[in-house]
């Protein structure tokens, strides 16, 4: 069990793109951490660089309490379990299992124990005879976590966990992954381009872009306070409302209306202004924004109802099933006390307190 | 006619359109395949007597084969030149050269390759040429390059020279193979056995050999087929001195034109057919017998 410390880590491609740029990251003992962002973010860099399979260009990676930075992958005591699960096809569940006892050379008996071990708690109990060909995807991702974890590693390095699953199995492994990492208790980094993904497992959530780490928070805090509007954008299932706004001496004018402004910011400050479409409720002849119904999306337990208002832009709401408003209505949606964010127009820093 | 085949030809015309090339088949491989069995059974010679009337042997001239120590010296240099050239030669270094040029640099990857390939694609009397004239004894470049003047290495180490020819020839395939094989090898498999502290040995072991088992086994087939019937030694040693590099191909010859005895030689064609069916056919089972 260990912490995993990086201090100005760069790593830099022989082509000159910089993946990770001057990171400065601390993941503490046991934490289920997620690195988030879109493809070509640097958040698989900076895994492998974690790992050993890239170098590190400047900076240090720190596991335990040992400065890793030159050393073999092999020697950190840290393990991974790959996108495609990387499992050798040419041998039974049982001795890709105990793979990394093999390459100690421990004995036959102990590897055979070992496999039978790990296989049992991660239910592949019978399936140690079968090749990998012979499994199903959910199964071959678990002989892949039994691979991991067959050895005591300090680390647990997962890539894209659940990308090669289908729908319906990604559910049920992402509740086992967050199982067996609390029981495991093994620091655990994983890396996803599924805002979804990072908010249901991570204690955690660093989002990256262009390798640098734009926001590190709890799931909480990354989805309910972005602190940029990349994140806003990037996270959750329905995009954050961004509109342009000004702050007046009457208020908050934004699409039309006026609404009751978060911060004391001098007048005539141009803004972005934020809201979730899940923090703005329908308030008949209340304050807040109108606008005109354009579509209704069903989302199934709730619609995102999309409002055209007065000066073009378009605001999106989620309605509660059966309350959905009709198509060309007039209607006014409110945001929630305290939901809504301003953004600096220029940087996209968040602004309010 | 009705035509009943897909391309609406009919029987008759179909032939017509592929007698020409059976016909070619017939007279350049069928024929003279069949005639040298045949002639392997007489005692036809060049010259004398029964280069008019060829006398029925029967299987005489395979025993008389088997009880030849120069057959058998042949066959023993063959199975030598196969082994130490191809088998062993061709192969590891081919996929020496593979493995490491796979992460080298574009540039020095296309030289190494481009390399290797000239001494395969040269024609076999050129390359011949400049291998005697490095070996030479006077003034070749190897003896200059080793500071060992007077070593006729064509005629002190005949055998050693073809092998080492023959790898220096050949390895282009093999390394050429090898290279698209080791594609095959998916990285993140490479990469989990560098994650567990896998050894170099055991990573080809354990990840990359039995990906590119049905790869080794053909490609060791090839070589050591194309390595068996090779005639380039000839150009070389012309089987000297004494006998000392006359694989069977060389050997054949020499009975044939050297000798001039036809028949002797075409039953021993025979026997080489035989020992590459034989060769061919152990691979084949290794191959049948996958994972």
């Amino acid at each position: 069990m260990a912490q995993i410390k990086t201090a100005g880590l760069s790593t830099v491609y022989p082509n000159g793109v910089r993946a990770v740029d001057a990171l400065d990251l601390e993941i503490a003992d046991g934490e289920f951490f997620a690195l988030l962002g879109p493809s070509g973010c640097g958040k698989t860099t900076l895994l492998r660089t974690i790992a050993g399979l890239e170098q590190a260009s400047e900076g240090t990676v720190t596991i335990g309490d040992k400065d890793m930075t030159a050393t073999d992958p092999g020697r950190r005591k840290v393990a991974m379990v790959f996108q495609d699960y990387a499992l050798f096809p040419h041998m039974t569940v049982a001795e890709n299992i105990a793979y990394p006892l093999k390459v100690r050379r421990h004995p036959k008996p102990r590897q055979r124990e070992v496999a039978e071990r790990t296989a049992a708690s991660l239910s592949l109990g019978g399936l140690l005879e079968r090749r990998p060909g012979q499994l199903s995807g959910g199964q071959q991702q678990r002989v892949a976590l039994a691979r991991a974890v067959a050895v005591d590693a300090d680390v647990l390095l997962l890539d894209e966990p659940l990308s090669n699953l289908d729908a319906r199995l990604r559910l049920e492994a992402r509740t086992f992954l967050k199982r067996l990492q609390k029981e495991l208790g093994i620091t655990t980094v994983f890396v996803t381009h599924d805002q979804a993904e990072a908010l249901a497992l991570a204690d955690r959530i660093a989002v990256m872009e262009s390798g640098r780490i734009r926001q590190l928070g709890t799931p909480r805090e990354v989805f309910g306070r972005p602190a940029d509007t990349f994140v806003a954008n990037f996270i959750g299932s329905t995009p954050m409302n961004l509109l342009d706004g000004t702050v007046t001496d009457r208020g908050l004018a934004v699409a039309g209306a006026i609404l009751p402004s978060p911060t004391d910011l001098p007048d005539n400050t141009m803004v972005t202004v934020g809201v979730r479409p899940e923090y703005l409720a329908l308030e008949p002849g209340g304050q807040g924004i109108t606008g005109t119904v354009s579509t209704v999306e069903n989302l199934g337990v709730s619609s995102l109802v999309t409002l055209e208002c007065p000066d073009g832009s378009l605001l999106g709401l989620t309605v509660r099933e059966q309350h959905e408003p009709a198509i060309g209505s007039e209607v006014t949606a409110a945001p929630d006390p305290g939901r809504v964010l301003l953004y600096d127009k220029e940087s996209g820093a968040l602004l309010s307190s | 006619m009705r035509a009943t085949d897909s391309a609406g030809l009919g029987r008759g015309r179909a032939l017509a359109f592929v007698a020409p090339a059976l016909v070619l088949i017939g007279i350049f491989l069928v024929f003279p395949a069949l005639w040298s069995i045949y002639i392997g059974l007489t005692d036809y010679a060049l010259t004398g007597p029964s280069s008019v009337n060829p006398r029925l042997v029967g299987t005489g001239n395979i025993t008389g084969a088997l009880s030849d120590p120069l057959f058998g010296n042949s066959l023993w240099l063959t199975l030598l030149f196969v082994f130490g050239s191809a088998l062993i030669g061709q192969n590891v270094l081919g996929f020496t050269l593979a493995w490491s040029l796979r992460g080298a640099r574009r540039g020095l990857r296309r030289l190494v390759e481009g390399l290797v390939l000239l001494a395969w694609i040269l024609p076999s009397t050129v390359v011949a040429y400049l291998w005697v004239a490095v070996l030479d004894r006077d003034g070749g470049t190897l003896n200059a390059l080793l500071n060992t003047p007077g070593t006729a290495w064509l005629v002190q180490y005949p055998m050693a020279s073809l092998i080492v020819f023959n790898l220096w020839r050949g390895t282009a395939f093999s390394m050429l193979l090898y290279s698209s094989a080791l594609n095959v090898v998916p990285p993140s498999q490479l990469e989990t056995a560098r994650m567990v502290g896998a050894g170099r040995f055991s990573t080809l072991k354990d990840v990359v050999f039995p990906h590119i088992r049905g790869h080794v086994l053909t490609n060791t087939l090839l070589i050591s087929l194309w390595t068996a019937n090779d005639f380039t030694p000839f150009l070389l040693t012309s089987g000297g001195p004494d006998h000392r590099s006359e694989t069977l191909p060389v050997f054949i010859y020499q009975q044939a034109l050297g000798s001039g005895a036809l028949g002797y030689a075409s039953a021993i064609s025979l026997l080489l057919l035989l020992v590459n069916l034989v060769i061919a056919l152990v691979y084949l089972r290794l191959l049948r017998r996958r994972g």
